[in-house]
Parts: structure tokens; sequence; C-alpha cells
């Protein structure tokens, strides 16, 4: 029996058939009718940011610690514009997001109307895909539509532009589960991987010698039994795993054949094994420039298997031997079962090429000087993972060097506990992120660590967290530096630091307490462990202010331009090193 | 020997992409004839840095709501995959088919490929007798004309376009509307 309604009954209608709990955003005129449905409904929970970027982010963050889709409610116009950020974020990460903006009733559409902007055309290029509605009557299945994109195949942000006269009108409602004719039938995302190929791939892991699984961010969100066969796939061939940024915790840190990431500042055991491999076994990663270094000197006696679910990750920055386009956790599935029936076998090779494995490592890359007097920052994150060891927490990220030492130091064993701006690398990034996180987990821990530069772009959102009883735990690595840019600065440019000290940086502890927020300040080594307990103890929102070294850089890293075995490691970093090591076709590299 | 020793060891690389040959490759969209679905199309090209050569687009099945793209590119065979699969990950495309590829498979000479061309000339006397010859041997019609202009209208493949449209420029040639290429794969099946 079809219902009859008005176009905000069929948004909240639709969102509740979606099974949307949490909904973030932020009202304004062209979608005041939705948010009187949304008043007058109690399926659907909405978290008011203070800007619409903070609630993209925060639907991000919901979505990669819950593997549901994040979804976001915006006003025309420049509720729109802010939602740009995010959306590309999304896009770039593959977090599924669904996006609803308000927009200006049909008739005005063009005439440059109050809080007009052509917000389809803006993020057809920062969207997986976007609709503007014109009839009511398309709303329901569009909406149900925008859900089916977004999560399945390769995820990502979809957005619904809804104008405000369609929000009014009164339309015929549909269930997820009537609308069978799915406008789109050309979309039909890839799911099994090619039989033959998987059974190629199992014979071709039982020749390597010098084989290695290089995992990302797809193997998350391929789901947790992805990550589950990962493991399994990993413990039956005994092969050693890498993992990109993203894909931390898919494969525990704490495993025993776990390398560390790779990449730019991955750890030199990781980047040597990708070296030197003759096999890489690449799941849900894209061979981003972050990973590859030089691509003409990336792995160069490897054969290589790329498992994706997007076929235009396949050769678009390294060919690869044999691509299969699928689901993540099916094809591992499938190749352990091809391991099993045929009875494959490791080669013997492989016991030395873990005793080679064990010489790099002995290198101890992450190794760093200690001090008594300053808190190193890697030491700061240490500390931070050793006192939130076996509790049930999250940890989110700003971008720059405080990102790359949480990734480097702190050890994720389980998926969708960690989330971070990879591709985009969004400052600001993170302290919305955080909140979403803890509107899905509201009793978990949940730590930010945020450098002092990144988390100033939405630190706005603390309202937020202080709004809805989110205690988030926001801890400030404050070198009083864009760490990360001076350290380039460094590399690059004749240590010329143009603009990137942070002068009359606020007194954090009295911004939180600005908030209604608590400040903790901790200055010394001697005092940090009890600081972070006293944060970990406090049910409020937290600004930790962890004042450390002014000047610490980030290693190891693979300079631009250089290959995986050209690292520049800590302990080697004298100033003529790190002037000298980005040679000059490298400088115009990113 | 197992099966799989027969994929080649060690991947080639593409030491500079660009060093690649460059390739005219003609394909062929499918995609629902909804608004903003051709700007989902050109902008991925442009967005990502490739060329569009020739471009033309009409609703083909109207009960379907189906249009279809006809796109002339020129990249190197790596970035040709790379513009199929980006362009069938778009959601309204149903399918994506590279004529170009197929009829070098088929072993077929060349594609069916036609453009269709107006040509205004303007002169009098000698020259525009002229202009009428050349158009006679390139069989391109009349389709208006005063004591002063003509316009040819010329029918072909885009090398005979061209070639048509740089004998007319001696004789008068004012301005030139062509329609892009239209193609399809020959032989019985549809796409």
């Amino acid at each position: 029996m079809a219902e009859q309604m008005t176009g905000a009954e069929i948004v909240l209608r639709a969102l509740a058939d979606q099974g949307v709990e949490h909904l973030f955003g932020y009202p304004g005129g062209a979608v005041l009718p939705i948010y009187d449905a949304l008043f007058q409904q109690d399926k659907v929970r909405h978290v008011l940011v203070r800007h619409e970027q903070g609630a993209g982010h925060a639907a991000e963050g919901y979505a990669r610690s819950t593997g549901k889709p994040g979804v976001v409610l915006v006003t025309s116009g420049p509720g729109a514009t802010n939602m740009v950020t995010p959306l590309t974020d999304a896009l770039m990460d593959s977090v599924p997001l669904v996006c609803i903006s308000g927009q200006v009733p049909t008739h005005l559409i063009g005439t440059d109307a109050f809080q007009e902007a052509d917000t389809v055309g803006i993020t057809r290029a920062c969207t997986k895909h976007n609709f503007l509605v014109t009839d009511v009557n398309d709303l329901a299945r569009i909406l149900h539509e925008a859900f089916y994109v977004a999560t399945t195949g390769r995820p990502g942000p979809v957005l619904v532009d809804v104008p405000k006269d369609v929000q009014f009108a009164i339309g015929t409602y549909v269930g997820p589960n009537q609308v069978e004719a799915r406008r789109h039938l050309g979309y039909q995302p890839p799911r099994q991987g090619d039989p033959e190929a998987i059974r190629y791939a199992a014979r071709m892991m039982a020749e390597a010698e010098r084989p290695v699984f290089y995992t990302g961010g797809g193997v998350i969100n391929a789901g947790p039994d992805a990550s589950r066969l990962l493991r399994e796939l990993v413990a039956a061939t005994g092969f050693p795993v890498t993992s990109t940024l993203t894909g931390l915790g898919a494969y525990p840190a704490s495993g025993d054949n776990w390398l560390g990431m790779l990449g730019m500042h991955g750890t030199y055991e990781a980047n040597m094994v990708m070296h030197d491999a003759d096999l890489i076994i690449c799941v849900g990663a894209r061979f981003d420039d972050r990973i590859t270094g030089r691509t003409d000197a990336f792995s160069p006696g490897s054969r290589k298997i790329h498992i994706d679910v997007d076929p235009s990750s396949i050769n678009k920055n390294i060919r690869v031997d044999l691509p299969i386009v699928g689901d993540a956790g099916q094809i591992m599935s499938e190749i352990q079962r091809v391991w099993r029936e045929e009875g494959l076998r490791p080669r013997q090779e492989l016991a030395d090429w873990w005793t080679q494995i064990a010489k790099w490592r002995a290198r101890k890359s992450l190794s760093y000087k200690k001090s008594d007097d300053v808190i190193m920052p890697q030491y700061a994150v240490q500390r931070l993972y050793e006192l939130t060891r076996g509790r049930d927490s999250y940890v989110t990220t700003e971008v720059g060097q405080h990102q790359m030492w949480t990734a480097q130091y702190y050890g994720f064993d389980e998926p969708n506990r960690w989330m971070t701006s990879g591709g985009l690398g969004t400052m600001g990034y993170g302290l919305p992120s955080a909140v979403g996180v803890q509107v899905a987990h509201p009793g978990s821990l949940v730590v930010c660590v945020a450098g002092d530069a990144s988390v100033l772009m939405n630190m706005q959102e603390l309202s937020t967290a202080v709004q809805h009883n989110l205690p988030i735990k926001v801890f400030i690595l404050n070198n009083q530096y864009m760490g990360m840019v001076r350290q380039w600065q460094q590399l690059l440019h004749g240590n010329r630091l143009s603009h990137s000290y942070t002068e009359s940086l606020p007194d954090f502890v009295k911004l939180a307490e600005a908030y209604g927020a608590v400040g903790i300040r901790a200055e010394t080594p001697g005092e940090l462990d009890s600081a972070i307990n006293e944060m970990i103890a406090v049910d409020r929102p937290v600004l930790f202010d962890c004042r450390v070294a002014s000047l610490e850089n980030c290693f190891p890293m693979i300079p631009s331009g250089k290959a995986h075995n050209e690292m520049l490691l800590a302990d080697e970093a004298n100033d003529e090193a790190v002037a000298n090591a980005i040679g000059a076709a490298g400088r115009a590299l990113v | 020997m197992s099966e799989s020793a027969l994929i080649p060891p060690a991947s080639a690389y593409f030491l500079e992409d660009r060093h690649d040959p460059e390739e005219r490759h003609t394909l062929s969209i499918l995609v629902d004839n909804e608004p903003g679905v051709l700007a989902r199309v050109i902008g991925l090209f442009s967005g990502r840095g490739y060329n569009i050569d020739s471009l033309t687009v009409s609703e083909t099945e109207h009960d379907r709501h189906l249009s279809r793209i006809t796109i002339v590119t020129t990249a190197t065979r790596p970035v040709l995959t790379q513009i199929k699969n980006h362009l069938g990950r778009l959601v309204p495309v149903h399918r994506v088919n590279d004529l170009t590829e197929l009829s070098l498979q088929r072993n077929d000479e060349t594609s069916l490929e036609r453009e269709l061309a107006l040509v205004k000339v303007t002169g009098t006397g000698d020259i525009r007798a002229e202009a009428l010859r050349l158009a006679d041997a390139f069989e391109a019609k009349v389709v208006d004309a005063t004591s002063d202009h003509f316009i040819f209208q010329l029918t072909g493949r885009t090398a005979k376009v061209e070639r048509f449209i740089s004998v007319m420029k001696p004789v008068g040639l004012v301005e030139v509307c062509r329609t892009g290429v239209a193609a399809l794969a020959r032989g019985p099946e549809a796409m």
C-alpha cells in the first residue's frame, strides 16, 4: 500500500528504513522542512555540529568505526560547499557517506537565488554519484539508491540535493524493498573474483621465495570477515604482512608476521621487504605514490597480484601481473580454499626470507633519541598506547607528523579502530571524526591525536562534543610548528621556515575551559603518565596540551623521488643528509 | 612445470609513461539519458587530463532512456585502459565499447565511423565554379545557395572531411560546422 507524505517526511522515513540511527547536520533555510520532520519523530537522532565540514568528518568517523554509512544533512549554498572537503576526503578513502543537502525551490534554480549554489555541479567531481531530486515521487527511490551506491562496490560518498518545494510537496513513499527496478541498471559492482585467476594466485604464492602481503583500507572496507580471512591466510602461508596507513588493524600489530606500515614513513623492514620481494600480494590497496616512492624503482624483481573491487585501480600506477577484481573477503576465502584443496605449501626458502627480515628488523628503524627533560613526540604516542592498551579504544588523527607517529607507534590490533585522513590528507579531520566515533560508541575511549596546527582547523567541534556529552580526548602533540611543513622546508627549501611556525597559539587548557571541556597540560616526561591517566579517567571532553620537542622530525622517510631502499633513517639524518636528501627531480614532487 | 609459470616473471615498468606511443581510439558509451550525465563523462576527461578529439551525443533508445556518447580520444595504451575503467565506474554508464580495439581484434581494416560537415563558401565567377567542381568530386551535396554562396553537406570519415575543408580554403571557405564522429561496430551484434 503506497503511503502519501511530504518530501520532508519521506526523507526521515527513508533514513529510518535504511537503519540510520544518527544524523550529523546543521539547519538552514533550505532544509527547514526536513528539520521540522526531524523534530516530530524519534527514530533518527540528530547531532548538531558547529560547521558543516565538522558534520562531514564526524559522519566519516562514524562510518569507518562502524562499517555503516555516515549520514549528513546540510542546507543549500554554503552548507553544501562546506561539505566539499569531507566529500572529497570520503571519495579518496572510500568511506560510505550519504549527504542530503537542501536546495532552493526548483523554480528559483538558476536565478542566483539566496543561498543558491550549483551543488550537484560542484560535488560531481567529489562524490561517487549525486542526484538532484526534481519530483517528490522520485525522492524515496533516489534515497534508497543513494545508500545502495554509497555502500556497495568501492564505497564512497553520495549526495542527494533536495529543493525546498520538493520537501513540502506530497508524494508516494516506497520502501527499500519495493525499489525493485533501480533506475541505474548499469551500476553493477563486481563481487566474485575470477576463479581461474584465484587458482593462479594460490599457485604463485606457493612458488614464491620472498613473498609479502601488502594490504590496504580495502580489507577494512570489505568488513570484519575480510580482516579475519587475511589473518587466516597469513597464518596458513606464513608470509610477512605490511599495510598502508588506512589499512592498519586489519592484521594485528602484535601479530608475529607484522612488518609495520610501509611507504614514505614506513618501517625499514616493510620497505626493504617490498623492494626485494619476488611476490607482492596486494589486497585492497592502490599503489599510491606515498607507498611506491619512485615507480620505476618500485619492487623491481617481483610479480604482483592485485586484489581490488575497483577495476580502475588496477594498473593505474604500477603494472601488475595478475589482477583479480572483486570483494577482498570473497577472494581471500577462495584463495584459502584452493590452498587447502590443492595441498599447497610455502616454499622452504621462506625461512631464509624471514632470516633476512630479522636482519632488517634489527636495524630498529623506529628508534629515536630519548630525553629526560623534554617529551619526545614518539614517546608521548608510545605512552598513550601503553596506557590505553587493553581498553575498548578508538583513535583518530589530524594530518601531519603526529599522524605518522601515531601510525608508527600506536599498535592497532583490530580493524575499524583507526580513523585518519589518508588520501586527501585533510587537516581538521581528527577532532570532528572523533565526535562521530564517540556518537557510535558512547562507552568507548575515543582519542584524537592531533597537532597544534591542525586541531585549530575544526576546533569549534569541541563545542559539539560538550553539547552531546561526548567525552572525546584530544591529545595534542604541541610543538608550535606545522611540523610536517617544517620538515619539508628543511629537506627542500634550505631550512627557510616560511610561515610554518604558529605564533599566538591559544592556551589550550584555557580554551578547553572556555568550551566547558577539561584542559590538561604535560610539559615533562615525568608528569606524562599521570596526566594521560587523568585524561582517560575524566568522563568529559578533554583537550590535552602535550608539549613536545619542537624540532623533532618524522623518520624513517623515503624522500620524494627516491626508491624504497633509499630511506633516510633517524640515526643517519644529520643536517647534511637532510639538506641533500631530495634531488632536483624530487623537488617538484609533493 | 606449474601453470602459473606461464605468467611472465617480474613486471616490466613504464619508465616514462609519456614515451609510450599514443593511439587514437573511438569509444562508444551507452549511458542513462538523465540530466548531468554528459557533464559526468566530460568532467572525468578534463579532471584526469584525458584528451577529447571529438564528442557526439544523442538519445538513441527513447523507451529505455538510453543515450550513446561517442568519444574519439588520443592516449597511450595504459591510459586508454584507465579511461575505459573510469568510465565504467560512473553510475549511469551501462557499457563502454572501444570500437578501434574491436575492429583491430576482428581484423577489420577500420571501424565504421562517419562525420557530417556543413561547409559554407562564398565567391563569384571562376572560383565559384571551381568550388562546385571540387564538391562534386567529394560527392558533397549543395543544401543552400545564392548567387554568391554555397553551403555543402558532406558525409564521410574524419580524414575525408578534413581534406574537403582544406581544398575549400582557396575557393572561398567562410565557415564550417561538424557533427563529430558517429560510429558503430561492424557486424550484426549490438553493443
